[in-house]
């Protein structure tokens, strides 16, 4: 049977997840910034920047504001049922955009870059941007990512082997890339942030890979064993560089690394970076034909 | 907490050392890219009162407005090192007495903060809720229609505006410091 999109419907109820996703810093995100501020030392810069990040994403949540004023790149990745038009979920989106950014839940983001002239409404050339997948249940699936520009601007991309870091075409070579890259950003990408990896692809998919990872909860566990052990092992060096909140010094450079992968040329061994702030704006939404939930 | 009131006086800013928390208080003006370039080509005279003596900010806000005045709904920093190029042609050219946002400035900057008595003051990022209630009112704004809202100049008044001072007048970076601890690590991790 095909699903009956509700165009209406749906767009109000995207509102309210750019809403969410603008206002609530997600649960796990949460947990990670104050186990964070737990560990830093007594009295440190550290915990007192941990500390003002919390209060500022509770009286977000409270005031039903934005947790940071780079509203960032709107970036969605969308699960279909068989036969719902793109166009129509397209359309809708775009203009739960516009009323988004009406309700001040986002900032008008959209620059063209040719005339130097904002959009005002967050609407534009490849602006929100959409990643379609299709399967069998009954459901859209809509996840939602917020990416801000300052951690956009840290995000990297290396191609091994890399002769300066003796970094060879494998997986302690791909260690090598992140830990060189995670030091280059320093505080920019408003530490402590989450490295969402991406191995091989070509420049392009590599970089939606590592994008993707961003949606995985921070407590979850790689199913694949190796790619596991490469997060612990990262999580764990990341954090001795000593970089810490802001780039303020302290134990919590990052609060999770995540890292997936796809097959690659045999000519091309891209390792690509996409960094998220410590305010790593994320929400999914589930949308049936008769309820919608967010998570 | 060092309490500041905008505008301030050279002798209080060389007083000012690195690592040092402050609150602000008073008028200052919002600027990033383009504002930077614009202040330095047109150099325009509307601003000059109003930067001299006081903060530019490194921030694009989220702004609304009701029965016709603007409010800041959320006013967090941003990067600041893209403005590396200008910032000490600006801090020279206006007076300016602190130059607010977040991620820290360069060698220019640092020395130009030297020469001229200024900080370099780093707000937390991402916090921008906390901050954009600091900003009790907005008195105007500059070149909006042709920069947009987030690249506008906007005036505003702060009351308990809290930063760091992570880059003082006397040659000293919380950053450079910070790298170059982190720069040997970083070395030994990777075996290089």
């Amino acid at each position: 049977m095909s699903f009956k999109l509700d165009v209406d419907r749906f767009r109000d109820a995207v509102a309210e997840l750019i809403r969410k996703a603008s206002t609530q810093l997600p649960v796990d995100v949460m947990k990670g910034m104050e186990t964070a501020r737990d560990n830093e030392e007594k009295g440190s810069p550290a915990k007192s920047v941990l500390d003002y990040m919390i209060k500022n994403a509770d009286a977000a949540k409270e005031n039903s504001t934005p947790i940071c004023q780079d509203t960032g790149t709107n970036i969605y990745f969308i699960t279909i049922p068989e036969g719902v038009s793109l166009r129509k979920i397209e359309s809708a989106i775009a203009e739960a955009t516009r009323k988004a950014t009406e309700k001040a839940y986002l900032r008008p983001n959209a620059v063209d870059s040719v005339t130097g002239k904002n959009s005002g409404d967050n609407t534009g050339v490849m602006a929100p941007y959409y990643h379609y997948e299709e399967w069998d249940e009954p459901t859209i699936k809509v996840e939602l990512m917020l990416k801000g520009g300052g951690c956009e601007n840290v995000s990297d991309q290396y191609k091994l082997p890399d002769g300066r870091l003796k970094a060879d075409r494998n997986l302690d070579g791909v260690y090598k890339c992140i830990i060189d890259s995670i030091n280059k950003a320093q505080g920019l990408g408003c530490a402590p942030g989450v490295a969402g990896i991406g191995i091989g692809g070509d420049r392009a998919s590599g970089m939606v890979i590592a994008k993707k990872q961003l949606f995985r909860k921070l407590d979850d566990t790689n199913s694949d064993a190796e790619l596991s052990k490469l997060e612990n092992r990262l999580h764990t060096d990341l954090n001795k560089l000593g970089i810490g909140p802001m780039g303020f010094g302290g134990l919590a450079t990052v609060l999770g690394v995540k890292v997936g992968a796809a097959h690659r040329l045999p000519a091309s061994f891209f390792v690509s970076l996409a960094y998220s702030c410590w305010a790593d704006r994320r929400c999914t939404m589930n949308y049936t034909e008769s309820e919608v939930s967010y998570d | 907490m060092i309490k500041i009131n905008l505008p301030v006086s050279e002798a209080d800013v060389r007083k000012l050392k690195m690592g040092d928390e402050v609150s602000l208080n008073g008028i200052m003006l919002t600027g990033r890219d383009s504002a930077h370039t614009w202040l330095l080509n047109d150099k325009p005279t509307e601003v000059r009162d109003l930067l001299k003596g006081s903060v530019i900010y490194h921030c694009g806000p989220v702004v609304k407005k009701v029965n016709d005045e603007w409010h800041f709904v959320a006013a967090g920093p941003t990067t600041s090192i893209r403005e590396e190029p200008y910032q000490g042609s600006v801090i020279k050219e206006y007076g300016i007495r602190g130059v607010m946002g977040k991620g820290g400035m360069g060698e220019k900057t640092l020395k130009a903060l030297g020469e001229n008595g200024s900080v370099y003051l780093h707000a937390v990022g991402g916090a921008a809720t906390l901050q954009g209630q600091a900003v009790k009112k907005v008195h105007g704004v500059i070149k909006l229609e042709e920069f947009g809202v987030p690249e506008a100049l906007w005036i505003i008044e702060v009351e308990d505006f809290q930063a760091v001072v992570t880059m003082d007048s006397h040659g000293n970076s919380l950053h450079k410091e910070i790298k170059e601890a982190s720069d040997k690590i970083a070395n030994e991790l990777i075996g290089i």
